[in-house]
């Protein structure tokens, strides 16, 4: 394939278009899906045979539309109508009164200048809700592999990952290490063979953003993975992904499929000399592979089981090859950034931490879903005036980031700005992006103890710190919570949340006391309510923790 | 292992199971790679339904790696079953986003109703009970998947209705 080869594909598909007078849109994602979307699909397509307009009016799926609480959503693509619960009853009064009789139906009409949709900002998620994802001729349509192509004509690896560091992109993984130092380092190491690994193990509960840009775009993180191999000198890359999204992994397959077909993907890309392949490595459901060696572990066929890093990944990864690994998230930044500029990127959000964040919303809040908004935007723009505030109007008590590895962040802090340094500066991190809303019905002990649990079942059982010490943490809280624990415990339970933080070889073990030391630092009174000096004797209830390593 | 099927053809799997030739296609399609370990064990347990240790003992001499090697693997990631599940499963999600809207109430109750906790299969072999970490439905919290289908808004009294279901309806062959 030649540019003006994929340009005349664009052509052609802007065409076919154009031919329907209606294009309506149903959210194929997961959320959707479970809410009845298939149904939902089969009552317009039905309703528009019946009719006879069927040659007219062009049905299709697409990615999440964000408003994943108030599935299925249906968009008429034409005059940008956006619909929410909308079952078989409501698909046929759609086709009868909006398409047929030009009239929007009232009920369930979604206000599109809400604050909901008019405060995001959309670059990763520019294309989910608007194009078929399982058509490359759509992403190439609105101008998709334009960036690869540029890439490959126009400018020299080293020239690419300075266009990448200038934007200031940073991994969007948690841990927002630079994007364009990482690749300048791949790309200056020696090694016969490179490799580019997505890290789409989005092990994190309560977070789907990885899932939604992969079902609702995939051809933008194999554009993105591609890029970033012609920048670093890869030929082969993976993408790991979680064997609990079987719809992302067949959406995935057939891109990849079809990007092979046109040569997108493949030898010889755009008559260049850069030849890459992307493979999918499916995991088996262990939180742990999400942490860099574990999941190159995992990748050889191994037990994934972090090592200690120097080396990093960058110098000796993959097969002790120099490997880079990014999230889903930021290969979908790549694209734009190369299209739109470095400067354009750089001047969204705030100086250190650029560009947009993708957040999965949910807990009690009104609005659940999946939003993206520019960095730096104060916590309480995304809980009240996208999220609509907390469900029948609760009182707020806190917002917790960054899964089991962050922490709580209470009501006093609602007008900090969301960025990496803000949200440490209040010992939470940035994660990967999922959100929980919690109200005043939420007990701060029970939900430190719930992610405790979770730390305590997924430790791998490498190092001591972590195996033997979320299993004491989850006790000592297990106890508290009973209403059994002194306040000899409490000071138990803080040592040994910095011992395990400080001594762990990973990043699991080393956040894993963060959500118990962040409501610790803000709802000390909730965990001092359930203190009995009377009880001081009482044995631990250490013993009846199951622990699977023992 | 599972019975021999009646319909041996000449050219079928020396074993008399059939099924290894379709494991046999995967591990050819990887040239019998010890790095494409994961990738053979999750052919095999779409194929058998669950990891028999047979069945491991075979994957082990395919790809000639030591048998610990493949338990070990096998043993490791929670999505390989080491024993055969229900005739229907319920996967409860436990994510953040369905705990925090009351997915422990539901728990309860369905172990309560099918006493059996979660991670057991019932007495009478109908339920699997399968706790979940985040099945990514977070806006339609609390979620369980229901024999691949997800049911979301759950309270306890739908979910076992949901159970309840299951138990009075036949199963359906898998194809």
């Amino acid at each position: 394939m030649t540019v003006e080869e994929l340009r005349e594909v664009a052509e052609k598909e802007l065409a076919r278009q154009q031919e329907y007078r209606h294009r309506v849109l149903y959210c194929s994602a997961a959320g959707c899906v479970s809410c009845g979307s298939g149904a939902t699909k089969e009552a317009i397509k039905n309703s528009l045979k019946e009719r006879g307009l069927d040659k007219e009016i062009e049905v299709l799926g697409t990615g999440c539309m964000g408003l994943c609480g108030q599935g299925p959503l249906v968009k008429v693509h034409s005059d940008d109508t956006l619909y929410e619960r909308v079952d078989e009853g409501v698909a046929r009064r759609i086709v009868e009164e909006h398409i047929v009789r030009g009239e929007k139906v009232q009920d369930n009409l979604v206000d599109t200048s809400a604050p909901f949709f008019s405060s995001q900002k959309k670059i990763v998620l520019e294309n989910c809700g608007k194009i078929n994802a399982e058509s490359i001729e759509e992403y190439i349509a609105v101008g998709g592999y334009e960036a690869l192509a540029k890439c490959l004509t126009e400018h020299q690896p080293i020239e690419v990952i300075e266009i990448v560091r200038k934007s200031g992109l940073r991994g969007r993984g948690g841990a927002g290490y630079p994007t364009g130092l990482k690749w300048g380092i791949v790309h200056k190491a020696k090694g016969e063979q490179k490799y580019v690994i997505c890290n789409a193990d989005e092990g994190d509960p309560g977070a789907f953003m990885d899932r939604s840009v992969l079902e609702g775009d995939p051809h933008r993180i194999l554009e993105g993975m591609a890029i970033a191999g012609y920048a670093v000198g890869a030929t082969q890359g993976f993408i790991y992904i979680r064997a609990e999204y079987p719809l992302a992994i067949d959406r995935l397959k057939l891109a990849i499929k079809q990007a092979e077909r046109l040569g997108l993907l493949g030898n010889r890309i755009f008559e260049s000399q850069f030849n890459f392949r992307i493979d999918l490595r499916i995991g088996a459901g262990a939180f742990v592979c999400g942490e860099e060696t574990a999941l190159l572990r995992s990748i050889e066929g191994r037990r994934g089981r972090p090592r200690p890093r120097p080396p990093y990944p960058s110098e000796r990864g993959l097969w002790g090859m120099p490997t880079l690994i990014n999230n889903v998230e930021t290969y979908a930044n790549i694209a734009p950034i190369i299209n739109k500029g470095s400067e354009w990127f750089a001047s969204i959000g705030t100086p250190k931490s650029t560009g947009t964040k993708v957040f999965a919303l949910a807990g009690n809040i009104k609005n659940t879903g999946l939003i993206e908004v520019p960095m730096g935007v104060p916590l309480r723009t995304i809980i009240f005036d996208i999220g609509g505030g907390t469900l029948d109007g609760t009182e707020f008590k806190a917002a917790q980031t960054g899964g089991p590895s962050g922490g709580c962040i209470p009501k006093e802090f609602l007008d900090l700005p969301v960025d990496y340094e803000s949200l440490a500066t209040v010992g939470s991190i940035m994660g990967s992006g999922g959100m929980i809303v919690m109200d005043s019905t939420s007990n701060m002990v029970e939900v430190a103890k719930y992610f405790m649990e979770f730390c305590k079942d997924e430790s791998c059982g490498k190092c001591i710190p972590c195996r033997v010490g979320t299993v004491h943490i989850h006790g000592l809280l297990d106890k508290i919570s009973k209403k059994q624990a002194t306040p000899d415990d409490l000071a138990l339970l803080e040592e040994l949340c910095l011992t395990v933080m400080k001594t762990s070889l990973c990043g699991l073990g080393q956040s894993a006391p963060n959500p118990v030391r962040s409501t610790l630092k803000f709802f000390r009174d909730e965990y001092e309510q359930l203190l009995s000096p009377a009880l001081a004797f009482v044995p631990s209830s250490n013993g009846n923790v199951s622990d699977k390593h023992e | 292992m599972a019975a021999p099927s009646t319909t041996q053809s000449k050219n079928g799997h020396p074993s008399g199971d059939n099924r290894f030739k379709l494991l046999d296609r995967t591990i050819t399609k990887h040239h019998s790679r010890g790095d494409a370990l994961i990738e053979v064990l999750h052919a095999a347990q779409g194929i058998f339904g669950f990891l028999e240790n047979d069945l491991l003992i075979y994957v082990a001499r395919s790809l000639r790696l030591p048998l610990s090697t493949v338990y070990g693997v096998a043993t490791f990631y929670h999505f390989f079953r080491l024993k055969p599940k229900g005739e229907h499963t319920f996967v409860l999600c436990m994510g953040t986003a369905c705990y925090v809207k009351g997915a422990a109430g539901i728990q309860k109750a369905v172990e309560e109703h099918c006493q059996c906790k979660l991670g057991e299969t019932t007495t009478d072999n109908k339920i699997s009970l399968i706790q979940a970490r985040c099945v990514g439905s977070c806006g339609l919290a609390p979620v369980a998947v229901i024999d691949d289908n997800v049911a979301g808004k759950l309270t306890p009294e739908s979910a076992i209705g949901r159970i309840k279901q299951c138990q009075s309806t036949a199963v359906e062959v898998e194809a």
